[in-house]
């Protein structure tokens, strides 16, 4: 049997997100999510015996759950879903709360706090998340030719996608052409400002339980069919280069990480790539969603560029792409808010319940976390059917 | 043009540690300390406890010719924070006994860096009692 038969995601729930959430602290607007998802779903709070995420205990105090099968607080991303629905599996939990929430965070200017590493070999040097994704992006461009209008063509397009989203903290901002993107100001060669994540403030939130138990619930039940994830080290410590590798000479190099992930991933589903319906892939910069369907196999290796621009990934092409305007427009809060932001979005496909860019038969989804130079890859394929 | 420079004192320093001390120590000498293993004769940096290709713990300080190449590059327009001067260049260099290094390029401008660039070590003051090795176009 599937590890994941019994298991599902019964409701995702994202708050109000914003470039400023007044009145809020990170622990309020957590529970504001972690109250909207159990009410989506229908799913009593009594059922709630785990949670997960960076104020798990806060949380699990807030709600009266104790006691739970709650560990130390940890931020949450697909791989906290998987150990989630693991543990559900198991019987060693009966439902399982995953949250985020990031409010009041005093960021100085538009640079989030998270994107400046204080590591030893790196900030002498004044690098930045745009500047260590440069550092990939830039290796990807001498191998392959890949162009800026390449990137610019899917910062547009995904930045299209939060224009049409009432819910996008960017919404009504564009339309944005690859020109537009071009024209905006230099942020780390080759980003400019339009390819760059935004910083916002909000919470979010994903309900696991038993397929048993979810069977009286209201919300269309979606199902995990598989799952990966990929790390070479801690984030933003060590140069990120492309020909970086493990001691396993059959293991794919740095500038692929996800593929092993991937692999995994599609092998326990029993599908391929081309059973993919949507991608609800992590967008911290247009490069790493070139690099992304490279590394999975959704095309050779140096295509990435000439795929996103064969209008593969816009909405009613073959693979629709980060459909709620992602970190480039949705919302980017750093951390869990954002990593379970795109599981969200996978659940709401599966769900019907998108009101901007629903595509009609999305019955398998795959959503990611994270990207190269923050040195991990994560996958999960959702689907409608029990796997 | 502008030529990129070396950054002014002020800047974070790093936070030397039992371990990577030695390196810090070998750029107030104006040497590029890195680590090779003395079983199976990696080069490694940043400065480690132990062979993340073998796993031993012999590791030997050698002392770089500080050439390499340009790995990659970005041109930073909007600093990590307002102690440093803009625009500069951050990169990975490819050292040519085979270890990378995070730094800047400096001493040209941005439109002079490609990948692939032959550069030099260059040791700068930048307070704090500390030297950070950049790396310049290399004449030679």
């Amino acid at each position: 049997m599937h590890p994941y038969a019994n298991v599902t995601i019964v409701a995702g729930h994202s708050t109000r997100q914003a470039r400023r959430l007044e009145g809020h602290t990170s622990l309020s607007i957590a529970l504001e999510a972690a109250r909207g998802v159990l009410d989506v779903s229908g799913l009593p709070y009594d059922d709630v015996d785990l949670v997960l995420g960076d104020l798990s205990g806060e949380i699990t105090y807030a709600l009266g759950l104790g006691p739970a099968s709650t560990p130390a607080p940890s931020m949450v991303s697909i791989a906290y879903v998987l150990s989630a629905a693991e543990a559900i599996a198991s019987g060693r939990c009966s439902a399982a709360l995953l949250v985020g929430g990031a409010a009041d965070l005093q960021t100085v200017g538009s640079v989030a706090a998270y994107t400046r590493s204080s590591a030893e070999f790196i900030e002498p040097f004044g690098l930045t998340t745009p500047m260590e994704f440069a550092l990939i992006a830039r290796r990807h461009m001498e191998m392959y030719g890949t162009t800026t209008q390449q990137l610019a063509t899917v910062s547009a397009t995904i930045r299209n996608n939060g224009h049409v989203n009432p819910d996008a903290v960017y919404f009504g901002r564009g339309p944005y052409t690859a020109d537009d993107v071009l024209a905006s100001r230099m942020i780390a060669e080759p980003f400019h400002l339009l390819d760059c994540a935004i910083t916002s403030e909000g919470g979010a939130a994903l309900l696991l339980t038993s397929r048993d138990r979810a069977q009286d619930l209201r919300c269309p039940p979606v199902f995990i069919h598989g799952g990966g994830v990929d790390r070479y080290g801690p984030i933003y410590q060590n140069p990120p280069s492309w020909d970086l590798r493990g001691r396993r000479s059959s293991d794919t190099l740095l500038g692929y990480v996800g593929r092993r992930a991937a692999q995994r991933t599609f092998a326990m589903a029993g599908l391929s790539t081309r059973d993919v319906d949507v991608c609800e892939f992590y967008d911290p910069f247009p490069s790493e969603v070139i690099r992304q369907f490279e590394a999975f196999g959704f095309c050779a290796e140096g295509d990435g560029g000439a795929f996103v621009m064969d209008g593969n990934i816009a909405p009613g092409g073959r693979y629709p792409t980060t459909t709620d305007g992602g970190l480039q427009s949705f919302s980017a809060v750093g951390g869990s808010v954002q990593f379970l932001q795109r599981v969200i979005r996978g659940v709401h496909q599966i769900q019907r319940r998108c009101a901007t860019n629903q595509v009609q038969g999305a019955d398998i989804v795959m959503c990611t976390n994270a990207g190269a130079a923050g040195y991990f890859n994560e996958t999960i394929l959702l689907g409608s059917e029990r796997p | 043009m502008t030529i990129m420079q070396p950054q002014m004192p002020g800047i974070p320093l790093p936070s030397a540690t039992p371990v990577s001390a030695p390196f810090w120590n070998g750029c107030l000498q104006r040497e590029l300390l890195f680590q090779r293993c003395s079983s199976c004769r990696a080069a490694l940096f940043n400065p480690a406890w132990m062979c993340r290709v073998c796993g031993s713990t012999a590791l030997a300080w050698e002392a770089s010719t500080g050439a390499g190449a340009v790995y990659s590059w970005t041109i930073a327009h909007v600093a990590s924070s307002p102690d440093f001067k803009v625009p500069y260049a951050p990169a990975i260099v490819a050292l040519d006994e085979g270890f990378h290094i995070i730094s800047n390029i400096i001493g040209c401008t941005d439109k002079d860096i490609r990948v692939g660039l032959r550069v030099r070590v260059e040791f700068h003051d930048v307070g704090g009692g500390f030297m950070l090795p950049y790396f310049a176009p290399d004449s030679d």
